[in-house]
Parts: C-alpha cells; sequence; structure tokens
C-alpha cells in the first residue's frame, strides 16, 4: 500500500477530492480516515468539512480563504509518511427482525442463493461488518463484510420507496437505512434503532470506522424495541469486540 | 416581541440560511438558499449579515403580517410585487412595517426563488447550527418543515433602529453561459461526451427543485468505465450523468454520496443563476479555472459589500396620508433626492 498515489480532483471551486482508489478495500479506507482525522486535526484556514467515502476524502473550503495548493501538499505528506493505520472504531450491536413485513426480499434472496432463509439469516447476522461510510442521507450506514456468497445484485426496478430501520444489501455491500427513501436494494429486515435524530445526542450512533454486528430478534419483540427507541432509547449497544 | 405571522404562502416557503455545515460526513446535506447572492442582498437591505436566515419562496407568494412590534423588511431574488397594506414597495429597498399590516408578495413573475429578510433575523431555533429546512431530513425550519398558514415566527428585533435603507441600483449580474470547472470524473466521460457538454444547449426541465435540476439535451456519451463508480462524496453544483446520458445539476437539498459520475462541478457564482432558471431555459456550459471561478466569486462578494455601503435613506413613496402630515414640508427635504 505504500505505493498509492493521490490523485487530486476539482469539485467545482469550493471542494477537491483526494481519491486513493475506485475500489472498496478495508485498508484503503483506514487511510482516508485516517488523512481525514489529520486534516481537522490540522483544520487549515478557510477548510469547512470533510466527509470521508470508501475511497476518497471530500474537503470543502471557503474559497476565498482556503490555500489549495499548500493543503495538497500537507495530504501528499501526510500520506507518504502515514504508517499502515489502525481504525479503533467501536463495535455495535443492532437488533433486527427479519423476514415477513419487515424484511419482504428474504425468502427471494434465499431461493436465489439456493439456501434457507434460516441459513440466509445466520450468514447475514454472523459477519462483523465495517462502516466504510456514513452517506446519502442522514445516519445511512453503508457497510462491508458482507458473506460474498450471499452477495445480490441490486433489482432492475428500485422501489419507490422503502422504510426508515431497513437492513438490505446490494452487491457486496450492506446498509442501515436512516430514513425511508427509494431503494434499489434487497430488503432482508429492520432495525428499531434510530441511526439518526437530529434532536439527541449524539444525533448519529454510528461513524466510519465502527463496527456493527446484527442481532436477530423475533417480531413480537418489534413494538416494545420500536417504542424505547422512538423514546430516545438508542437500543443499539457497544459491545466488546 | 415583534412577530411575523404566516397569513398564506406557497407550497415551497422555507426558512433558509447559508446552510448548514459539519454535518455532511453524517449524511445531513447542507442545504441553505437556493440563491445565496439573493439572500445576502436582501440581508444587506435589512441591514443583516449576508447569510442571515430568511424566508424562501419557491415560485409562489406570501401574505405575512407583522404583530407585537414593526419589522424592517426587504424582498430580492425573483421578480415579484411587494406590497404594504396595498402599496407598492419599491425593488432594492427594506421599508419598516408597523405592527398588524400586511405585506403581500405576488408570484414570481421572472425567476423561481424570492427571499425575505428581516431585520435582526429571525427567532427560530437553529438545527445542527442552521434554521435551513433539509425537508427530505425533516431538520430545520419550523419543525422540520416549510412554512404554511398560521405560522407565527418570533423576530430577534423588538424595533428596528435607524432608517429603512435603498440601493440605487442592483449590482452587475453575471450573463452568459453557466461556468464549470471540469471533473472531478471527467475521465469517465469521452472526449466527445466532454465537448458535447461543452458545446451544446441545454433545456432546464419540469424536474427542478431544492435537491437538484434535471436538464435535457443532447446525450453525454461515457466511456468504457462505465456508469457506475464506487460511491463518494457530493458538491454542490456536481454535474452528474447517469446512463441515460442526460444531466442532473445536484443543488442545496442534494444526496451528500453517490455513485454517478460527475463530469463537471457548476462554480459557486453561477449556482443561483441557475436555480433561477425557469423550465424551458436553454442555455450553455463554458469551462473555466478554479482561478477564474474563485475571481467570479471574489467580485460578487464585494459587489454586495459595495451595495451595502452605498445604501441610502429610502425614498418615501410609500408614505400613508398620516404620515404625510407629521413630515415637516418647510425643510425641504422631500423635494430631494433623499
Amino acid at each position: 500500500m505504500s505505493s498509492i498515489t493521490p490523485r487530486f480532483l476539482d469539485a467545482g471551486d469550493s471542494a477537491l477530492f483526494v481519491e486513493l482508489g475506485e475500489i472498496i478495500d478495508p485498508d484503503l479506507n483506514a487511510r482516508i480516515l485516517a488523512l481525514d482525522a489529520a486534516v481537522r486535526a490540522a483544520a487549515p484556514a478557510g477548510l469547512v468539512e470533510t466527509v470521508p467515502t470508501y475511497r476518497s476524502l471530500m474537503v470543502q473550503f471557503d474559497p476565498l480563504v482556503f490555500d489549495v495548493e499548500a493543503f495538497i501538499a500537507f495530504a501528499r505528506q501526510t500520506l507518504a509518511t502515514m504508517e499502515k493505520p489502525e481504525i479503533k472504531g467501536r463495535r455495535w450491536k443492532v437488533p433486527v427482525v427479519y423476514g415477513g413485513e419487515f424484511g419482504i426480499d428474504l425468502e427471494d434472496v434465499a431461493a436465489r442463493h439456493k439456501i434457507t432463509v434460516a441459513k440466509l439469516i445466520e450468514k447475514h447476522s454472523s459477519a462483523v461488518y465495517r462502516v466504510y461510510m456514513i452517506g446519502f442521507m442522514p445516519g445511512y450506514a453503508y457497510l462491508g463484510g458482507l458473506d460474498q456468497s450471499i452477495a445480490t445484485p441490486r433489482r432492475l426496478d428500485p422501489r419507490p420507496w422503502t422504510p426508515a430501520g431497513t437492513i438490505s444489501i446490494g452487491g457486496i455491500q450492506a446498509l442501515v437505512a436512516g430514513a425511508a427513501m427509494p431503494s434499489g436494494w434487497h430488503l432482508l429486515g429492520r432495525t428499531p434503532v434510530r441511526t439518526f435524530v437530529a434532536t439527541r445526542e449524539p444525533a448519529v450512533l454510528f461513524e466510519p470506522g465502527d463496527e456493527v454486528v446484527f442481532e436477530p430478534v423475533d417480531a413480537s419483540r418489534w413494538d416494545a424495541l420500536d417504542q424505547r427507541a422512538e423514546a430516545g432509547d438508542p437500543i443499539a449497544e457497544v459491545v466488546a469486540s | 416581541m415583534s412577530r411575523l405571522v404566516v397569513v398564506s404562502c406557497g407550497p415551497g416557503t422555507t426558512i433558509q440560511d447559508n446552510g448548514r455545515f459539519g454535518w455532511q460526513r453524517f449524511g445531513v446535506g447542507p442545504a441553505g438558499a437556493m440563491d445565496r447572492l439573493s439572500l445576502a442582498i436582501a440581508n444587506a437591505l435589512a441591514g443583516n449579515g449576508p447569510g442571515a436566515g430568511g424566508i424562501e419562496m419557491a415560485l409562489g407568494g406570501g401574505r405575512f403580517r407583522v404583530e407585537d412590534g414593526p419589522a424592517r423588511i426587504a424582498v430580492t431574488g425573483a421578480d415579484q410585487i411587494v406590497k404594504v397594506d396595498g402599496k407598492t414597495v419599491p425593488p432594492l429597498a427594506a421599508v419598516t412595517v408597523p405592527a398588524g399590516h400586511t405585506i403581500d408578495i405576488g408570484p414570481a413573475r421572472a425567476g423561481r426563488f424570492g427571499y425575505l429578510a428581516i431585520a435582526g433575523g429571525l427567532g427560530v431555533p437553529l438545527q445542527l447550527g442552521s434554521m435551513a429546512l433539509h425537508l427530505r431530513a425533516g431538520i430545520g425550519g419550523i419543525e422540520g418543515r416549510g412554512l404554511r398558514e398560521g405560522d407565527s415566527l418570533p423576530l430577534l428585533l423588538a424595533s428596528p433602529p435607524g432608517e429603512d435603507l435603498s440601493a440605487a441600483q442592483d449590482i452587475v449580474r453575471d450573463t452568459g453561459p453557466i461556468r464549470v470547472i471540469l471533473g472531478p470524473q471527467a475521465d469517465y466521460f469521452t472526449e466527445k461526451g466532454i465537448a458535447t457538454l461543452l458545446s451544446e444547449p441545454y433545456t432546464v426541465t419540469p424536474q427542478a427543485d431544492r435537491m437538484g435540476t434535471r436538464l435535457t439535451g443532447p446525450k453525454i456519451e461515457h466511456g468504457p468505465k462505465g456508469y457506475n463508480i464506487v460511491s463518494d462524496g457530493i458538491a454542490t453544483g456536481s454535474v452528474q450523468v447517469p446512463g441515460m446520458g442526460e444531466p442532473l445539476v445536484l443543488l442545496a437539498d442534494r444526496q451528500t454520496t453517490g455513485g454517478y459520475p460527475k463530469i463537471a462541478t457548476v462554480i459557486t457564482a453561477d449556482l443561483g443563476r441557475l436555480a433561477q432558471m425557469a423550465p424551458g431555459t436553454s442555455f450553455t456550459f463554458k469551462p473555466v479555472t478554479r482561478a477564474e471561478a474563485v475571481e467570479a466569486l471574489r467580485r460578487q462578494v464585494d459587489a454586495v459589500e459595495a451595495m451595502r455601503l452605498s445604501l441610502r435613506p429610502a425614498k418615501r413613496g410609500a408614505l400613508d396620508s398620516a404620515e404625510l402630515l407629521a413630515v415637516n414640508l418647510v425643510d425641504g427635504w422631500v423635494s430631494a433626492d433623499e
């Protein structure tokens, strides 16, 4: 990885991407998160915010103040001298009700991979996922670590509406959806966890670099868990990794 | 404390400031005024800082009533007729509205987004650092929604100090092609595709809202790398080209990340101009360097500041009879320009 050459890509006059690659890779993502931390700590004049993603860091700035050339030099230097970064995230246990009205694609996905529903749930809930990116809409957690044997191409016809808390898979990615949105992913289940509540402290539960494990729970527990979540209980617990 | 009551308003009436920053890393987009230049001018007239929160009106106008004390207001952006108690307020002028009086703002005759600024600003709580409504996320504004009949907004000033000011003339507006900086994913397009974007006319479709403006025009050819990328960030003004080849410019309420390649990015100075274009408007894109883009933005910021410094007491065109009787005509100031 020491041979990684960053690309600096203009995104208009007020943002710049530092791109380390075009793949989903834990080490590459760890370098993005380490660069993100270094940029935020350095807090150059005119920096507005940073957006770490799978494979790039978007740096947004006030173009009347920010020195782009000095920033590029800083980022090059930081990446060149970076040790193999270790990400120390928290591990979250997230309750999920699988199947039925909570995960309308569960049976189809199981049939597609010629496994039982129970086996699919086991495969999906026994993996340790890593939060690569929070993006799209508030609290959407994009996860890596899906069992490759259940990777499933996205639907050709996206659904116009999927509920908040949807647990879905698309390709080799897994997702915890923070809000109701259209989606072309496969819906396996749903969690009562609110990943984003603007009035809660913290507003967003997961951060890039955290880990997520899913705990299957029976549908009969949904109402009680959902009520607790609605009242402000995070429900998701931080557990030992 | 004075209040501004919404008597009636269009469905796209929202509270907006310069946007919410620091939360895109958690998926929360910036929102904020679609035409920040117009918001800045309204704020200058009202005596506020350029990014103070005001009311954005999309296409429709509205009727507002001032209660409990006076309020000084200014309206800019889309071309809208503004009346206070039935009397027309000249453009580029602030006006003090006494308690109990009504402001009528007509529908947009040209442009799409109008801005109502109130001297001293709105006493609306900030959410995640901003009062800008992000409708899809349910954040900001009033209870995470747009304004509607019956809303009563507290104002921060009990009574506006000094006189109503007006500008002698508008700032010089940019015209011509919408300027872009190529990238970040220009390498996902063929040379022919890039040439198409930079030479052919594109037309604003009815699918134009706070999230983005969909354009129609010649298809832009993708290169051999296809039209899916591993999701990365999105800047406001990103010109995204999905598989069908027609561009979509992502604006204030955009998503924070996405998986379509972005061929170019509209420069900050031209975002408001693009947002104000009605469906059916055709235009071309023109490539510029980052230095040129920054210079264009600096000129706008300087022009607003120059206007602010040149403001003079407003002409008393809208005086009512009681105020006329109270004016000492012998002093002769009424005959002067001011």
